[in-house]
């Protein structure tokens, strides 16, 4: 499947009732994330000029110092909640927001920072900072679906600006984002590439990951880090079997299952039942 | 094609000096030469410009889940058996534009492409693939609509076949009756020998390009190492599947606790279906450009193995591992005989080699008939049909 | 390569540009969309069989198969009674008078209305199932002479779900029997309540045997109304489901919409039941 860039899908609709609506406010909203998905937004370029005649972007600290207040008709939220302070804040986005759209790894999975959730979040604090008792912070880091309810997830980390867009022209336009559901290894195929697990051996995430990079990392020889996670109805169950009986250290596969999407259920699995075959294998402690 | 019968072929000998002559009379009758190269850390299709681009000195190890490049004892140019790449690139591309539509004043100019197709000269094609031609012909060619750009493609191309001499532990043609000796479908065949290559004419075509080249009668001596070498590749294919009555065997275990077993291993990846020379499945999907003012229609590959692929008023209707695999599995030795009067496989044993997690077809096969004799399983379930209702 | 004897001539991804010529509300989230062809030469060669479909295309939207629910005869305009379901028919909804489209077609096979000759026909349709038998009903009723007894079992989940209810008397005047039931409604109802089943199960059969089945609906709906039909003494061979899948291409290269052995925008929708009966109950097929 492709990925539709326009925002003027609409077509021969656009001429009756869209095109006399108002023009949908937008928002976007960090909480703790790097900012990069945010700025796939601003790295729309050519289209940038078209989402701003197409949507009204009222608050987005980001890019303008306009910050107008709510409601909005659409809220684009990164980042993942790891404070109480965001875990409040979280709250009041979805009231002042008809439709919140998640964008990243961060807010759908809990991004890179939710490996804190297997390990001691004490030590971390103590570790880091000389005063831990300023420090607020929960224990966890969760995506965003687990505080409140989410009407759509853009994955991805960063996300694809291709569907950033095509979702932004549905949402404006009033129909279902369309969004390929497939798995890496799609895209790997229909560019021609190799596979890297089946030639090489490199440890790949492809086959239970969400299709959206363009299948980038295994055309350069590097397996899929599974930054889009988990594909619908993966079997990282067999995936893993797969990794360990072709002669992979079960603590190797760790870093590949823990990664930006570390807690997305499919791989938070995955990667539990690998650390424990690696304890019960070399009593090593990969906890 | 006029195709000559095997029995009144003239066989030629081509020194292996001449092989660059070859594809440089191909090249000068505006033929785009490809065929098989190193690239990726497989012999993949490519462009060969001569000779020096072929994975000379190279062959594969293949198994189930795995394939490696390993260096050959000799300096053999098609000493290997197939990759992750089949034809099926060329006459069926991965994304093709098949309509396009203007917005004018006063609403859409609907259009087709009309673009000459490219004229393609398959240097390397192996019997189990000349066969998977075959079958992609009946699907693109042989039904009530004829796909354009596969007609105009196929009918474009000329075909240097070249036999198999060695088999990989993931081949099966023999039991699919496809291979690995190359006998019709072809303009050119070649065998290779130490020296060179036995050339047999398969077409009119075929006959004005060997007409160019330096080559002579094969002698008897030639003729004889050539048998030798194909008769390698059949005594090497140790793998069999066993077709007795295979329509009626999948299509009577609809419910077999086995679609469940495999399930539990199947990544529902789409690798085997990709791999397949004769899959044909494809979505296609709107391309707009920035102003929404042109479309393309873009046809896609895609394949069983999606969940989006079954779609049906917003709900998939397989939506299961299992009813996927079943549905890939059934139509490609079930089904097809009833759609296209021939097996969908021919044998190459590309979705057992590139399947992540080496899934064998021929074992899943094999466990179903197996189960046979037991009559606890097979049987009905229970539907979930179970409420009846108007609308 | 030479392509089938049989192959159509032109270019199978060619849509023919038509405009909307009517559209109205048939029953709630429900519309029948009216379009012309804008080249009289190919609406002068356009024809359709009962129960054949289009693939209409908004660009860059995209295409939906949709049955033709007009009188084959009626070469003014084709009509699709269409549900709002996803993108492209919610759109399509929208679009005023004059909109200008894309349409591929006619596709698939036919309600056996030649089969029909001679014989008594029963049709059962569910919902918007209706849409696809009404070419049908107007081509039997067009030629009623050539037919026995003709009856026409329509069900609904409620009275404003029914489609063509202005129809119903016309119908009856040219000599159909039109049976309507629904599944539920209030006190204004005076018709029927039940399932199109109950209705078959009582229907006056003069000749089961030589009696010819068609049916349109839930899968569900037409699975019993088989049932139903074989315990009153149908030939199996003589019953007609339509089938639904995914369709995508229409012309049987892309795969999406099989069944089975079949392709159900070129072996279907219209199936002789018997055909299709071991598969139909297979879940998840």
């Amino acid at each position: 499947m492709t990925d539709p860039t326009s925002l003027q899908i609409t077509s021969a609709a656009e001429n009756t009732a869209v095109a006399v609506r108002p023009r949908p406010r937008l928002a976007v909203f960090k909480f703790a994330s790097c900012d990069g998905c945010q700025l796939s937004l601003l790295d729309c370029e050519d289209e940038l000029l078209a989402v701003a005649s197409a949507v009204e972007i009222a608050y987005f600290p980001e890019a303008s110092s306009r910050m107008e207040p709510g409601p909005y008709d659409v809220a684009l939220v990164e980042g993942s909640i790891t404070t109480p302070h965001d875990a409040q804040r979280i709250q009041d986005v979805r009231r002042i927001a008809r439709t919140v759209v998640t964008i990243g790894a961060c807010a759908t999975a809990g991004g890179i920072q939710s490996l804190k959730n297997w390990a001691n979040h004490e030590d971390y604090l103590r570790c880091v900072y000389a005063s831990p008792e300023y420090i607020s912070t929960l224990a966890t880091s969760t995506p965003i679906a687990d505080h409140i309810k989410v009407d759509f997830e853009l994955r991805g980390c960063p996300i694809s600006r291709h569907q950033l867009l095509e979702v932004i022209g549905a949402l404006v336009n009033d129909r279902r984002p369309r969004l390929p559901a497939h798995s890496v290894c799609l895209d790997c195929k229909r560019k021609g590439t190799v596979c890297v697990e089946v030639a090489q051996g490199i440890p790949c995430l492809g086959p239970v990951t969400h299709s959206g990079c363009g299948a980038i990392c295994p055309s350069y020889d590097r397996g899929c880090y599974g930054c889009f996670g988990p594909v619908a109805q993966s079997n990282c169950h067999s995936l893993t079997n797969q990794f360990l009986d072709s002669g992979n250290a079960a603590e190797t596969l760790l870093p590949l299952l823990r990664n930006f999407n570390a807690s997305a259920p499919e791989f938070r699995e995955a990667s539990n039942r690998v650390a424990e075959i690696s304890i019960e294998r070399n009593g090593a402690s990969h906890r | 094609m006029t195709v000559a019968t095997e029995s009144n072929r003239t066989v030629l000998f081509l020194a292996r000096s001449q092989l660059n002559q070859l594809i440089r009379t191909l090249a000068d009758d505006g033929y785009q030469v490809v065929g098989p190269t190193i690239d990726q850390e497989a012999i993949v299709y490519g462009d060969i410009a001569s000779a020096d681009d072929l994975p000379i000195g190279w062959t594969d190890v293949q198994e189930p889940g795995k394939y490696r490049l390993q260096r050959r004892d000799d300096e053999a140019c098609f000493g290997y058996v197939v990759g992750p790449h089949s034809w099926k690139k060329y006459l069926f591309p991965p994304v093709t534009l098949v309509a396009t539509a203007d917005r004018t004043g006063t609403g859409w100019q609907l259009s087709t492409p009309e673009t000459e197709p490219p004229r393609y000269a398959f240097l390397g094609v192996r019997a189990c693939e000349l066969a998977a031609m075959k079958i992609q012909d009946k699907v693109f060619l042989g039904g009530p609509f004829v796909d354009p750009t596969y007609q105009k493609r196929r009918a474009a191309a000329f075909v240097v076949a070249v036999n198999c001499t060695q088999a990989a532990p993931t081949c099966f043609c023999t039991s699919m009756n496809t291979g690995p000796r190359c006998s019709s479908g072809f303009d050119l065949a070649l065998t290779e020998v130490a020296d060179g290559f036995l050339m047999e004419i398969g077409s009119e075509p075929g006959n004005a390009v060997a007409a160019r080249l330096a080559v002579m009668p094969a002698t008897s001596e030639q003729l004889e190492r050539g048998n030798s070498a194909r008769q390698q590749a059949v005594d090497q294919i140790s793998k069999k599947l066993d077709t007795t009555d295979i329509r009626d065997l999948l299509m009577n275990n609809l419910r077999h606790p086995q679609w469940e077993e495999v399930a539990k291993r199947c990544l529902s990846c789409t690798n085997c279906t990709m791999v397949c020379p004769t899959c044909f499945c494809s979505s296609v999907n709107e391309v707009p450009d920035l102003t929404g003012d042109h479309v393309d229609r873009e046809r896609s590959w895609d394949s069983c193995f999606n969940i989006d692929f079954s779609y049906m008023n917003g709900n998939p209707t397989r939506n299961s591992i299992q009813s996927r695999y079943r549905q890939w599995m059934t139509h490609k030795l079930a089904t097809w005989h009833d759609q296209f009067g021939s097996s969908g496989c021919v044998g190459c044993g590309r979705c057992i080699t590139w399947c992540p997690v080496g899934i064998d077809l021929t074992q899943e096969v094999a466990s179903i008939r197996a189960s046979q004799n037991d009559s606890s399983v097979g049987s009905a379930v229970s539907s979930s049909h179970d409420e009846k209702g108007n609308s | 390569m030479k392509p089938a004897a049989t192959a159509h001539p032109h270019n199978p991804w060619l849509a023919h540009a038509v405009r909307i010529a009517h559209t109205e509300t048939a029953a709630p989230g429900v519309f029948t969309c009216d379009l012309v062809f804008e080249d009289p030469l190919t609406a002068a060669e356009y024809s359709f069989s009962p129960g054949q479909f289009n693939m209409l295309y908004l660009p860059g939207l995209g295409e939906i198969a949709i049955s033709i629910s007009s009188d084959p005869d009626q070469r003014d305009s084709i009509s699709h009674t269409i549900r709002e379901a996803g993108n492209v028919t919610r759109a399509l909804a929208q679009l005023p008078v004059g909109t200008s489209l894309g349409l591929r077609g006619p596709f698939g096979s036919s309600w056996p209305t030649e089969d029909c000759v001679g014989r008594d026909v029963v049709l059962v349709a569910g919902g918007i199932g209706l849409a696809p038998l009404r070419p049908a009903v107007c081509h039997l009723l067009a030629n009623r002479e050539r037919y026995g007894e003709l009856n026409l079992i329509i069900g609904a989940r409620e009275p404003f779900g029914l489609l063509y209810p202005l129809e119903y008397d016309a119908w009856r005047a040219h000599g159909l029997n039109v049976h309507v039931t629904v599944d539920r409604a209030n006190s204004d109802w005076h018709g029927a309540i039940g399932m199109v089943t109950n209705v078959l199960d009582r229907l006056w059969l003069r000749h089961a045997e030589n009696t010819l089945l068609m049916t349109c609906g839930p899968e569900v709906m037409m699975w019993y109304s088989v049932q139903m039909a074989i315990s009153r003494g149908l030939n199996p061979k003589s019953l007609y489901v339509s089938l639904e899948r995914n369709m995508n291409c229409a012309i049987g290269l892309c795969g999406h919409c099989q069944f089975g052995p079949q392709f159900l925008c070129k072996d279907g929708p219209i199936f002789r039941y018997d055909r299709v009966a071991s598969i139909l109950k297979v879940d998840d097929l």
